[in-house]
């Protein structure tokens, strides 16, 4: 089906459904059902509207339709030596390049070159009546109007389907080389911290198994410089691609066993938590996956006590993924989500319970 | 000599409801606001409220009722729920040095300058960031974190003077900000006072927080959302090494596919800025910086990293320009020299100002590759309103900077470059670009906001407005047009960069 057709009757499922007041639930490839809290409402397939619009490597900018996947954006953008630089996860075929923006999950990089809301330029929206509103553009910088276009980047469809996004791409690293420390979880906080106040060009960085890995990306004399001032042991090639592959798109074993998995999202220079469990580090820190049966509670106590917040992930206890929202915060979103969907048929209590 | 000195329309409330105070009531005004603040926090007198009437832009003056001038987050909160009560509007204001008129003050409101709130609350070398009060300048942040060797990336050409706080109003950019990114991408969190006085935490330390992305919202409001009270921004290890290297080419076009044969080639530099010759020939009879006036255009594109690294890149630039057709090309072997380089973009304006009695500055956004073209059209334009346009442009990111000379003093002058203005920003949207690329809408700009925006997507604007500020107290009049005033304007939308009845020629 051509994007214009699709586009048609996806307005129309959606005016259909305003009239009555029915919830919709908007789905892109559907990879990331179990992210978030309830699906609710008819499915409005978005996955019908595909195709890229636009794309000019020299200007550093991609175009598509929000149900494009996100494997055949990745594809085009390597024919040029290209790519999205936040690394989004695909945890499963089919993920689309509305989904990665709606969820707002980024990869390895996030701590270092930015997540999925620092590479939008723009996006449409699609209203409740079913009018496609456009916001942000196709150029880097563009001050006009409120950045209505990043606020839709891990808002899960709450204010409304995206249709479109237009998303600034990189060019490849020239070099990379991942190197790995025997290091505790602590001693490797403390390092990758360390290294990313240098101007060696660290792009990711892991502990997990007593084992810390830095990923260098850039100027192979850049790349080269900072391999022999950390001096740690070289990972082959094909075996590193493979590990932040893993991490990325959460195919690593320990991401994916039933104990409950807690997303802890903290200050990077955080200490190490005192609760009981395993714990894979990410972001330089940043990001600590948990397995734990500590009470939820206690968990989300500990990051909010740093400045931070946790996930449930999967697993465990029946619970809100997501922590709570402070009042005047949780305010604030019921008034937005009222403005921008006031008969509140957009994805209800998908991101946050009640809204 | 000012950027735009020509009598406009200025902010007389016809975008917002709110009427010009009785004496009376000014007077019970600041007597309340007295009653809350230090005896130095109130400004009331004219002479006072004089140096508040205009920023940046000076075309466009008001006499607010009141400034005050808080030290604390306590004051800010008892100053907006006063406000919020009696339904008083609230123009904030850092250092006054933004371009669009955003900090201009209304005639029914309190100017409230976040000046004195000007601490450097904590620096974390080991984290990387540092926590600061609204009012610390720009570079007062990278001064102070200097010894660390870290530095705040965003690096606007006031940043001596202006403050943290405009520059998140604004999301504002730099010359570096191809590589390094905008404000937003360079502060992790906020924390604000909504109107009602409530204290609102947006983004976080950790490098994501539930909920909406409320950070991106704020960021480039203009001070329509929140009073920001308090922000976290993200600091940077300083490049051990940059360097320039000056190119200067015989066509405009040929220095517009220059700059995307270098990015082609999986370059992003950390500076890639280009002037005409206008601007050459304005800067450097006053700072010799050694341009080649022969020159159609000049590119100067910065290269850092450590030293090998900068090498590479530059042996990389060298070989990609003279192949792309480049007449001449220098390299600075020292900073003084790296500096030299810079000093001609650096003073294009006050060199503009030099040349002619007044200018206007636009800041449209473009897709590069119409570089070529949008100049051309610019050259036309000269011709058409009978008035020289020079031009500097971030080339790297497409953010044009067209300075358009003219005098105020000679009837009609203002009103053509006023025009001519216009035409550039519609000419920007119509080829898929933007009528603000860096200095905001504020009132400058706010009739062209109806020629990018359809009613429905400025109603969005005006729905975001009313989620954080119900009154519409906070900055009114700015930004977000009212539908009777763009029905004024007249001009069409132009929707996804095409122009209605495309086929018709346009000059």
């Amino acid at each position: 089906m051509s994007a214009p057709s699709a586009l048609t009757q996806i307005q129309q499922q959606i005016r259909e459904a305003a009239s009555h007041q029915r919830p919709i639930r908007i789905r892109g490839g559907g990879t990331k059902d179990f992210y978030g809290e309830s699906l609710r409402g008819e499915v409005l397939d978005m996955g019908r509207l595909t195709g890229v619009i636009d794309y000019e490597p020299s200007e550093l900018v991609v175009t598509a339709w929000a149900g494009t996947p996100l494997a055949e954006i990745e594809a085009l953008l390597a024919t040029q030596n290209q790519y999205l630089a936040f690394e989004p996860p695909a945890f499963a075929p089919g993920t689309t390049l509305g989904g990665v923006v709606a969820a707002g999950l980024s990869g390895p990089r996030r701590a270092t070159v930015g997540g999925v809301r620092d590479f939008v330029l723009g996006a449409s929206l699609l209203s409740s009546q079913g009018e496609l509103l456009k916001f942000g553009g196709r150029v880097m910088k563009n001050v006009a109007g409120f950045d209505v276009s990043r606020l839709l980047v891990g808002s899960l469809g709450i204010l409304g389907p995206i249709a479109d996004v237009s998303i600034k791409v990189l060019p490849c690293p020239r070099l990379e080389v991942t190197l790995a420390f025997e290091m505790t979880a602590a001693e490797s906080v403390r390092a990758f911290n360390r290294w990313l106040r240098t101007p060696i060009p660290v792009s990711a960085t892991s502990w997990w198994g007593g084992q810390a890995r830095v990923r260098l990306s850039g100027m192979p004399t850049a790349v080269e410089e900072g391999v022999r001032q950390l001096n740690g042991e070289r990972v082959p090639t094909a075996e590193a691609a493979i590990w932040w592959a893993q991490l990325r798109h959460h195919q690593h074993p320990f991401l994916n066993r039933e104990q409950p998995l807690w997303r802890m999202s903290i200050p990077a220079t955080s200490p190490l938590l005192s609760i009981a469990g395993e714990v894979l580090i990410e972001w330089a820190g940043a990001l600590r996956w948990v397995r734990s049966t500590t009470p939820a509670s206690d968990l989300r106590a500990a990051a909010s006590a740093l400045g931070g917040s946790a996930a449930l992930w999967h697993g465990g206890p029946s619970q809100p993924m997501s922590a709570p929202l402070a009042p005047g915060v949780l305010a604030l979103h019921r008034r937005l989500k009222s403005q921008f969907d006031p008969l509140g048929i957009f994805n209800p209590d998908r991101l946050i319970v009640g809204i | 000599m000012s950027e735009v000195s020509a009598p406009a329309s200025a902010n007389d409330g016809s975008d917002g409801p709110f009427a010009i105070p009785a004496p009376e009531k000014k007077r019970l005004l600041v007597a309340a606001l007295r009653a809350l603040l230090p005896v130095d926090a109130v400004l009331d007198t004219p002479h006072d409220l004089t140096v508040y009437e205009c920023d940046g832009l000076a075309a466009f003056r008001q006499i607010p009722v009141a400034v005050v001038l808080p030290r604390t987050e306590q004051e800010v909160v008892s100053i907006v729920k006063l406000c919020h009560a009696w339904d008083v509007p609230v123009v904030a204001r850092g250092a006054g040095t933004g371009l669009s008129g955003g900090a201009l003050p209304h005639a029914a409101g309190v100017l409230l300058s976040l000046a004195r709130m000007n601490r450097i609350v904590s620096l974390d070398q080991v984290a990387g960031t540092a926590r600061v009060e609204p009012g610390v300048r720009n570079l007062a942040i990278s001064e102070a974190a200097a010894p660390m060797g870290l530095y705040y990336a965003p690096d606007p050409s006031s940043q001596i003077a202006c403050t943290i706080g405009g520059n998140i109003a604004e999301n504002s950019g730099g010359v570096h900000c191809l590589k390094y990114g905008l404000t937003l991408h360079n502060v992790l969190r906020l924390r604000g006072v909504t109107i009602e006085g409530e204290l609102i935490e947006c983004g976080s330390e950790a490098l994501d927080a539930p909920g909406l992305d409320l950070l991106s919202i704020v960021v480039g409001s203009e001070g329509l959302l929140l009073v920001v009270t308090e922000i976290t921004v993200r600091l940077l290890p300083k490049p051990p090494c940059a360097r320039v290297v000056l190119a200067s080419f015989s066509t405009v076009s040929q220095a517009g596919d220059a700059v995307a044969a270098i990015i082609a080639a999986g370059i992003i530099p950390a500076g890639l800025e280009m002037m005409d010759r206008g601007v050459a020939m304005a800067v450097e009879p006053f700072v010799h910086a050694g341009y080649d006036l022969t020159a159609a255009a000049i590119l100067l594109i910065e290269s850092d990293g450590t030293v090998a690294e900068v090498e590479d890149e530059i042996a990389w630039l060298s070989v990609l320009l003279t192949k792309v057709g480049a007449q001449s090309i220098a390299i600075s072997h020292s900073e003084s020299e790296r500096l030299r380089f810079w000093s001609g973009r650096k003073n294009a304006f006050p060199a503009a100002g030099r040349i002619s009695p007044d200018y206007y500055c636009m800041d449209g956004t473009i897709p590069r590759k119409h570089l070529g073209r949008v100049l051309e059209s610019i050259q036309a334009m000269e011709a058409k309103y009978d008035l020289k346009c020079i031009n500097v442009f971030h080339a790297g990111d497409g953010n044009l900077h067209p300075l358009i000379l003219f005098d105020a003093n000679v009837p009609g002058q203002w009103e053509r470059a006023d025009r001519f203005g216009s035409e550039i920003v519609e000419l920007c949207v119509a080829l898929g670009g933007t009528i603000t690329g860096e200095h905001g809408v504020g009132i400058e700009k706010i009739n062209s906001m109806c020629v990018q925006f359809s009613d429905s997507e400025r109603a969005i604007f005006s729905a975001v407005k009313v989620a954080f500020d119900a009154k519409g107290l906070l900055n009114p009049g700015k930004v977000i047009p009212t539908l009777r005033r763009c029905a004024e304007y007249g001009r069409q939308h132009v929707h996804l960069g095409v122009l209605p009845f495309s086929d018709l020629p346009r000059f």
